[in-house]
Formats: C-alpha cells, sequence, structure tokens
C-alpha cells in the first residue's frame, strides 16, 4: 500500500517540458510552409461579359472623358498630350466642372471616363493611369464626405458611403486594346 | 552531532514549466489564423508596380491568384522567355482559367461565393495584350471581382 501511493504520487507530476518542444516543433513547420503575402492591391470590378462593345456614341461627346495611352507609354487625353502627374487633377476637374463649362460634365451622376490602352502598353503604366483615375474619384469622394458629414469617405458608415457613391459613381469604361505595339 | 537535514525545496525548480507550450501555442494559433498554405512556388518573376490606391485583401480563403511574369531562370527551358500565366502551381493557358475558377470555387460554400475575388500578380514590365486577354477570360466566366495587386508608393 505504502508503495501503491508512492508511484501514484510520482505519476501525476508530468514533465511538462517535452510539450513545449512539441509546441515549437509545429510552430517551425507553419512558419517554414506558409507566407503573410503582401496582399494590398487595387479593386476592380469589371464590366459583365457581353458579345459587342460598350456603345459610346450615343452618349453626349460632353461628359465623356477619354484617356488613351499607346504602346509607348504615352497619354493621350481627350485629344491631348498629357503627363501622368496631371491626370489626377485633370479628371477631378472633368467630372466635378466647378467652372460649369459646356465641354464638361453635365453632373457627376453622367461623367463617363472611357480608357483605352494598346497591347504593348507596359502593365506598370497602365496600373499607375488606373491608379491615378482611382485617386481622383477617391478625393472627390472625400470632399463630398467632407462636406456632408464632416469626416473622411472610409470612415462613414454604409448608408453615408453609399449615398456618396451614388453621388459620384465610378464609371471607367474599358476598350477592347489597339495592337500596334510589340507584345513580349 | 547536529543533524544536517536537507532543505527539502531548494533544488527543486520555483518555475513551473506548465506555462511556457501555452504561449507557444498562443505564437501557434496566431500563425494559423493569418497565414494560408501557399500551395504553389511562384515559377515567374514578378515585380509588382507601385500604386496608392490600396485595398487590403481580406477573408484569403476567397481568393485565387493567377501570376504573371517572365518564367525563373531555372523553368526558362520549358516555359520560354515570354511572359507567361501560372495558375495555381503551374504554367496554363487561357484556356484553363474557367476550370482553374471553378475548381477554386468548388471549395467555398455557396453563400460566399459573391465575394471570390482574383487577385491578378502581374510583373510591371508585361505588355498588357496577355492582361486584357485573362480579363477578358475572366469577365466571360463570371469572375467580375478582381484586384490588381500592388506595392504601396512610398513617397
Amino acid at each position: 500500500m505504502p508503495k501503491k501511493s508512492a508511484r501514484d504520487r510520482m505519476s501525476n507530476e508530468v514533465n511538462a517540458g517535452s510539450m513545449a518542444d512539441i509546441a515549437f516543433l509545429l510552430l517551425i513547420f507553419f512558419l517554414v510552409t506558409t507566407t503573410i503575402a503582401e496582399d494590398k492591391g487595387i479593386l476592380a470590378k469589371l464590366p459583365p461579359w457581353s458579345e459587342d462593345e460598350p456603345d459610346i456614341t450615343k452618349l453626349k461627346k460632353r461628359n465623356v472623358y477619354s484617356v488613351l495611352v499607346n504602346a509607348d507609354d504615352q497619354l493621350l487625353v481627350r485629344g491631348e498630350l498629357t503627363g501622368i502627374n496631371d491626370l489626377k487633377e485633370n479628371t477631378k476637374e472633368f467630372i466635378s466642372n466647378p467652372a460649369g463649362r459646356p465641354d464638361m460634365a453635365e453632373k457627376p451622376t453622367k461623367a463617363i471616363v472611357s480608357l483605352k490602352h494598346d497591347r504593348g502598353t507596359k502593365y506598370n503604366t497602365y496600373l499607375n493611369v488606373y491608379n491615378e483615375l482611382q485617386a481622383a474619384y477617391s478625393e472627390l469622394r472625400n470632399d463630398l464626405a467632407e462636406r456632408k458629414y464632416g469626416k473622411l469617405y472610409e470612415y462613414c458608415d454604409r448608408e453615408q458611403r453609399k449615398i456618396i457613391r451614388d453621388a459620384i459613381p465610378l464609371i471607367i469604361s474599358e476598350a477592347e486594346p489597339s495592337s500596334f505595339g510589340e507584345e513580349n | 552531532m547536529a543533524k544536517f537535514s536537507r532543505k527539502r525545496g531548494k533544488d527543486s525548480p520555483a518555475i513551473s514549466t506548465a506555462s511556457l507550450p501555452d504561449i507557444i501555442f498562443m505564437l501557434l494559433f496566431f500563425f494559423m489564423v493569418v497565414t494560408v498554405m501557399r500551395d504553389a512556388t511562384i515559377m515567374v518573376d514578378v515585380v509588382t508596380p507601385k500604386a496608392t490606391e490600396l485595398d487590403k485583401l481580406e477573408k484569403k480563403s476567397l481568393v485565387n491568384y493567377i501570376y504573371v511574369g517572365r518564367p525563373k531562370e531555372k523553368y526558362q527551358k520549358q516555359a520560354g522567355n515570354n511572359a507567361r500565366m501560372q495558375l495555381g502551381d503551374k504554367f496554363a493557358q487561357l484556356s484553363e482559367i474557367p476550370l482553374f475558377l471553378e475548381k477554386h470555387k468548388v471549395k467555398i460554400p455557396e453563400g460566399q461565393r459573391g465575394g471570390i475575388k482574383t487577385s491578378l500578380r502581374v510583373d510591371s514590365d508585361v505588355t498588357m495584350g496577355i492582361v486584357s486577354d485573362i480579363k477578358t477570360a475572366l469577365r466571360k466566366a463570371g469572375q467580375l471581382l478582381i484586384n490588381y495587386s500592388a506595392k504601396p508608393k512610398t513617397e
């Protein structure tokens, strides 16, 4: 009986040091096989597929803001050569049309940005252009949010954001790319 | 003679080591939750462009990845020198995109399928021809939410 009780007492003390080793092994396994990948990017929603191209001719010319990028990564905005740094301000001016010019958008809900690139355009250029267009919309939306609700667009709640999105809808129409340039 | 009684408990460890594995488990759970098992080694060189309008990709399980770029050195013999598209863990042609999307879709429960995004990891120097074709293929397959992967611009 005393022997039994001594053995019982001993079996209660489990050495916890090896548990840590097992946990370390699992941890190293996970560290090696997984990655915290960089997962940031520009979100875009593609238009649904339809056999025919979007018909731009029905729209008023003043509401369409055409941005053309050629195979040499040059920008032609509404027929004028523009630098990438000026694109955002130009786009903002077109959409909001603060001076009420007759050759710019009637109102932001009717403003359409038409983007056309070449198959030979570098992806870097294309993404920069897309980024600047997105930035233009984002800044206009922020301005509106500040005026209406006193805070930035991202801090507004769902209904407020929907109202702002409806006031300044993001409409970027992308046409079939031309194929003048060389592809790689 | 005075009895020299060994003071019991002086040699035994005062610190209980039972909580050490708990700390490690906490780290382990953190990694299990935050990361995703990379089932594919990237066989193309991809240096994404820099941009400012970045959104985080939440719910990595709902994201499938398409890599486009020049094949790495050791794959250049089988895949050539031009920009190629990698779906999952192998090089693929445009026609294989619907199958790739479908395979990923079946792993996702019905209700969450509307949130499936495709992350396009494209190298900066790739020309837009192949990217346009991929976007058209995605549109035809009904996958409209895409994300152009990019690095933040550090001004």
